[in-house]
């Protein structure tokens, strides 16, 4: 069983650390614009949800990538953007029903989750445990990952 | 053993060739394709074409030996004509193939305006290989080109041949750019767009006729006018594959008419991608969706189902996602509304940003955007999902932006 | 370096906009934000012009750390010159607009003249406009922010603005960033309200580069987020939140009391960190949640709703939603200064401050003041349009504050200050100011080393310049206690130089913050560099202000805490002693008796 990125938003304060340390490790800059995981926050800053890829069996982006640029990497489950072969055509952004592959124009090719190989820097960050890299059979990213499957089936 | 048959050397066809391995290993595979190429996406030719990327950054499979590999029996060939009772499809070269199971994913060819010249020298269409070779051979840096059509094939092929720095000009019969994708105030921004970097735009405009000027190609264009070119790009339209059905008894309108289980009129013959007009996961009627991801769920779920793994699609979703110059743009569903639906935007014209979302009662139906790059799955995915959207519908019509917080909110219960 | 080496400057009256280099030399003698800003300001304003004229120059500057990884790295400040003093301003604030700013590819923001029509600023990257702020003028700063990110769709648009009460020149308006994170104090918002500039929406993705030593700098941000982690100052911010204090000064007797008459509020337990926490008789429970400013691994802030059957929301929905809830000041400020022990009442004029964009220390001083006012007959029901403004009126309260964010009626008088107020109804002698700004919420005659804080700090009254608390607390004298002020002072003139958040020196000392730029930054940053370009920058805001005109005089407090004795508490029957303190902090800082820096000092710290 692969391990996974479980989220509690409830222990979110909205720091944006996991942003940063996204953006440095994929990117080599402090910019949560860049980040692959999001926090989005409600009301004032009552909840602050941070959001990122599942990496759903479905797998939509991937199999919607008309070039294989995107492939599961075997050791963490990762489905994984290969920039070398992204044509950047965008057709995976819209496949994806849960909006977590963005297409940056700078690089004028997609960007996800890919969990930094095995060693996810956004868990390793949070100061608060919102965010943390745990084995997947964790009843509650069950929880999450059936009523996702359930929405998008 | 069963016997698989796969016609068209698309994403749905291949797509289809490596399902049926997974799910029968034993089965025999056979992928019949019509270009002397190996299985590429037309989706990346146009960054071939802006050179991006170069020819075997086009292809759908890049594992060395790919399809010998997984057993899969790759061969070139273009079809003649099925006899569906003795189950085999004739060839041009006069041999002929038998199956089990076939999957029609033959796609569709391009089609030019009945006008005269449209068959001279330098009159390329933008769909294959090969014609991505002749236009990349013409389309030098300064070269006068024009387009005709202004849909998506030539808008995608606009950001091409813009990334060649030739001259350019775009000439489109409807009254805007991206008639089948784009609303008036969506496609109006869109050429507003390409004529700030320098493209010029010609719409409510037909082409009459070309004809050859010494070296120069001269378009007659309805007004009187006329326009000299180095290149003619066409893009005005394509038309499903499907000659070779005739009295087959295959049910064919818009393209191959087929069931949720990807199954045409006729047992054991199934359709996919671009030639198969399939269910539509919001209307419930069956069209025929010309994208990338439907091509891609089509020849999964098409295999499944042929080696006995019943599977029900829940419908293909009509979406599109274009770069004009840099502009992104995408649209999904129902975004001309339905009657008895509710709509909302937010235009910022000097921001080049726009916003449609189509509602059916509490539900998101359609949506345009353009400049819009973060996130925007969640509008596929708040469609396909049909979570009624409760309090946020009113926010979102207030702020359409509200987005990804109705997803969030409404899809993933993570708020009280 | 973590600069982006680029300054953006906007003539408001000619409507240009110009790009121009960082000047590195002044960025290595200031470091950056509070110092540096105020090396701009002292360069490119004569300090004799009035505060609310064209002349004045209103920075927004972020530090060297902003944006980083750093933990607490989204602050900056906002300095200028002040209404309510005259002297130097010097605001900062954290939320996100600051780490915005300088993912836009900016370190810092000049705005000079005066718009001839309202206006707000757009800042997309490397896209700068100056648009009509038509549709936003005389709106809340609520509205403000939901119309700019709905009217330009980007939700992820950072915003900082003003309300009705900075468009009107209330002096205490302050800049709100993010709904309710705030550039609080000194009336800078009433500056950016005098150069008819409603707003600055700032989008920035470019980001924020570590070239010096990426792997140093990474290394020394894991250290100091563990020091954070670990220790047990850091826990009781995050737990409680800065409202934690109200139950020490309580206890102490050092938390201002009816306008400063006492030092210990019966209510006390009712408006405190617990008192937040608690079930109400209806089971409301007013604080949700604590939260985080931009990299800030403590998340001091709390946020709140109100009882929807308390009197104040009852009847308007509008009001319904969490948003930021009490803190230390605002709890003393919209609660035991004026006497007022409703935590909703308190809770709610804490969301018109941020509504509004007011500064609930100096409007809740000024209140105080009015009140004792109303109660001496100076001023009457007739003046306050019936209200009954007495101690511990929660509507009093409430009214007061919507009726200075909305600049109407009496609160037009409120929203002059303190000073001002008791000036125009004739006792100038219950303004609890120094220079013109109210104290926060500590009596300077319980805690003697606050009040030479107080007396000393450049912007006026201040409890964030300076820090004696542990010397106060240990001993209510004042002995001693002038030289942790000024070195203090010091100190923190360089924290609020770096971009981050002087609640880290619960677990940091100055050595902390210089490693961490010293990762960052060229060159080699030694505690004690870093401590030097503190003393400069104290040194040169107060070039700034006697060059405004201020004097000796000037560095005083009210009769009533040089006079009448602390009733009751620790420090029972104490005056401020500052006839001591303050020659002896001038000896320190190498200030002549006039309260000059000597020519030595000057040119020691390279001011000559």
């Amino acid at each position: 069983m692969h391990k996974a990125l479980v989220i509690d938003p409830d222990k979110c304060t909205s720091c944006l650390q996991c942003e940063m340390a996204c953006s440095f490790e994929h990117e080599g800059v402090f910019n949560p614009a860049k980040s692959r995981i999001k926090i989005f926050e409600f009301e004032h800053g009552k909840r602050s949800i941070p959001y990122t890829c599942t990496q759903c069996a479905e797998a939509w982006c991937m199999h919607a990538c008309p070039v294989e640029a995107i492939t599961v990497n075997l050791s963490t489950g990762a489905k994984e953007v290969n920039p070398d072969v992204c044509v950047g055509c965008k057709v995976c952004t819209i496949a994806c029903p849960f909006g977590t592959v963005n297409y940056e124009s700078d690089s004028g090719k997609v960007a996800k989750c890919d969990l930094c190989g095995g060693d996810p820097q956004c868990a390793e960050v949070c100061p608060t445990d919102a965010i943390t890299y745990v084995e997947a059979d964790w009843t509650g990213y069950d929880k999450m990952r059936d009523s996702a499957v359930r929405a998008h089936s | 053993m069963s016997n698989y048959l796969i016609l068209g050397a698309g994403p749905a066809g291949v797509i289809a060739a490596e399902t049926l391995r997974k799910v029968d290993p034993s089965g025999s595979v056979t992928l019949i394709g019509d270009e002397p190429e190996a299985p590429y996406s037309r989706m990346a030719l146009p960054y071939m074409l802006a050179e991006n990327v170069g020819e075997s950054g086009t292809h759908l499979r890049h594992g060395e030996r790919h399809f010998d590999k997984l057993g899969i029996d790759i061969r070139q060939g273009r079809v003649n004509a099925l006899d569906v009772g003795a189950r085999s499809v004739a060839l041009s070269d006069g041999s002929s193939v038998g199956y089990d199971k076939l999957l029609i994913a033959t796609g569709s060819h391009t089609i030019r305006p009945p006008i005269p010249g449209m068959d001279l020298a330098g009159v390329e269409n933008c769909w294959t290989l090969e014609d991505a070779r002749k236009i990349a051979a013409r389309a030098k840096p300064g070269s006068r080109v024009t387009l005709m059509g202004a849909g998506f094939i030539g808008c995608i092929v606009l950001e091409a041949l813009a990334a060649r720095n030739v001259d350019l000009t775009v000439i489109e019969r409807d009254d805007r750019m991206l008639p089948r994708m784009m609303d008036n105030t969506g496609g109006q921004m869109i050429r507003r767009w390409c004529e700030s970097k320098g493209v010029r735009v010609l719409v409510n405009t037909a082409v009459q006729g070309v004809s050859k000027s010494g070296e120069q190609l001269v378009l007659e264009l309805a007004g009187g006018e006329s326009l000299e070119a180095d290149l003619v790009v066409c893009a005005t339209g394509v038309k499903p594959n499907v000659d070779f059905l005739e009295n087959t008894g295959i049910r064919v309108e818009d393209g191959i008419i087929v069931d949720n289980r990807l199954c045409t009129s006729v047992p054991n013959v199934f359709a996919a991608g671009d030639v198969a007009q399939g269910p539509d996961r919001t209307t419930g009627r069956q069209e025929v969706h010309a994208i990338q991801p439907t091509a891609s769920e089509h020849g999964r779920i098409a295999a499944r189902n042929m080696a006995g793994v019943d599977t029900p699609y829940g419908g293909s979703l009509s979406m599109n996602v274009l770069n004009t110059l840099g502009l992104v743009s995408s649209s999904f569903g129902a975004w001309d509304g339905v009657s008895g639906g509710s709509s909302t935007n937010a235009v910022d014209t000097l921001g080049y940003k726009y916003l449609r979302l189509e509602f059916e009662d509490d539900y998101l139906v359609g949506a345009l955007a353009l400049g819009l790059t973060q996130h925007v799955g969640v509008i596929r995915g708040l469609m396909q999902t049909r979570v009624p959207l409760g309090k946020w519908k009113a926010r979102l019509i207030r702020d359409p932006h509200q987005l990804m917080s109705a997803y969030l909110e409404c899809t993933q219960g993570v708020i009280a | 370096m973590s600069w982006q080496r680029k300054i953006l400057r906007v003539d408001l009256t000619k409507g240009e906009i110009t790009q121009e280099p960082l000047n590195m030399e002044w960025a290595n003698e200031y470091i950056g934000e509070r110092g540096l800003a105020t090396k701009y300001l002292w360069e490119n304003m004569d300090p004799t012009v009035d505060a609310m004229s064209p002349g004045n120059v209103l920075i927004f500057a972020t530090g060297p750390l902003t944006g980083t990884m750093a933990s607490t790295s989204g602050r900056y400040a906002v300095v200028t010159k002040g209404p309510l003093t005259g002297a130097i301003a010097c605001s900062n604030s954290g939320g996100k607009f600051g780490a915005e700013l300088k993912f836009a590819g900016y370190d810092m923001l000049i705005l000079e003249g005066k718009s001839p029509a309202p206006v707000y600023l757009h800042i997309n990257n490397g896209e700068v406009e100056i648009r009509p702020a038509d549709q936003i003028w005389g709106s809340t700063v609520w509205n403000t922010e939901e119309w700019l990110k709905s009217h330009h769709q980007d939700p992820q648009m950072k915003v900082a603005s003003i309300g009705i009460a900075g468009e009107n020149g209330v002096r205490y308006a302050c800049v709100v960033n993010d709904l309710h994170r705030a550039a609080g104090r000194s009336g800078v918002g009433a500056v950016m309200g005098s150069k008819n500039l409603k707003a600055i929406a700032v989008r920035g993705t470019v980001g924020v580069k570590i070239d010096k030593d990426p792997k140093a700098f990474m290394d020394v941000v894991k250290d100091t987020h563990q020091m954070l982690a670990d220790n047990a100052g850091r826990k009781g911010l995050t737990k409680y939140g800065t409202n934690a204090m109200l139950t020490s000064m309580q206890k102490f007797g050092g938390l201002p009391t009816h306008n400063f008459q006492e030092v210990q509020f019966e209510g006390a337990d009712k408006i405190d960190a617990r008192a937040m926490m608690k079930p109400n008789d209806s089971g409301h429970v007013n604080l949700i949640t604590n939260k985080a400013c931009f990299g800030c691994t403590i998340a001091c802030g709390r946020i709140a709703h109100i009882d929807k059957d308390h009197f104040t929301i009852v009847n308007r929905k509008e009001y319904w939603h969490a948003s930021g809830g009490l803190e230390y000041e605002t709890a003393f400020a919209l609660g035991s200064v004026c006497g007022i022990d409703d935590i909703d009442a308190a809770t709610f004029a804490g969301y018109l401050m941020n509504e509004h964009g007011m500064d609930p220390i100096s409007f809740g001083v000024t209140l105080a003041c009015a009140m004792e006012l109303y109660e001496k007959g100076a001023i009457t029901k007739e003046d306050t349009g019936g209200v009954e403004l007495k101690f511990g009126n929660p509507e009093a309260l409430t009214i007061m504050a919507e009726k200075t964010g909305t600049y109407e009626g009496f609160g037009q008088d409120i929203g002059l200050g303190s000073k001002r107020l008791a000036e125009k109804y004739g006792h100038p002698e219950l303004a609890m100011v120094v220079k013109g700004q109210e104290f926060a919420g500590y009596d300077s005659r319980a805690l003697q080393g606050m009040g030479l804080g107080y007396v000393t700090s450049n912007r006026g009254a201040c409890h964030l310049k300076h820090d004696v608390f542990a010397e106060d607390m240990e001993d209510t004298g004042h002995t001693g206690k002038a030289k942790p002020c000024k070195d203090s002072q010091d100190n923190i003139a360089a924290i609020d130089s770096t971009g981050l958040c002087i609640f880290t020196t619960a677990a940091w000392g100055l050595g902390d913050f210089a490693r961490q730029i010293n990762a960052a930054c060229e060159g080699d940053w030694s505690e004690d560099r870093v401590r030097e370009c503190g003393e400069r920058t104290w040194n040169l805001e107060r070039q700034f202000n006697l060059k405004a005109g201020l004097t000796k005089a000037d560095d005083t407090l009210p009769k009533r805490l040089l006079e009448d004795p602390v009733p009751t508490g620790t420090a029972k029957g104490n005056v401020h002693a500052l006839d001591k303190m303050l020659p002896e902090y001038y000896e320190l800082r190498g200030w002549g008796d006039d309260g000059v820096p000597t020519p030595d000092t000057l040119k020691r710290l390279g001011l000559s």
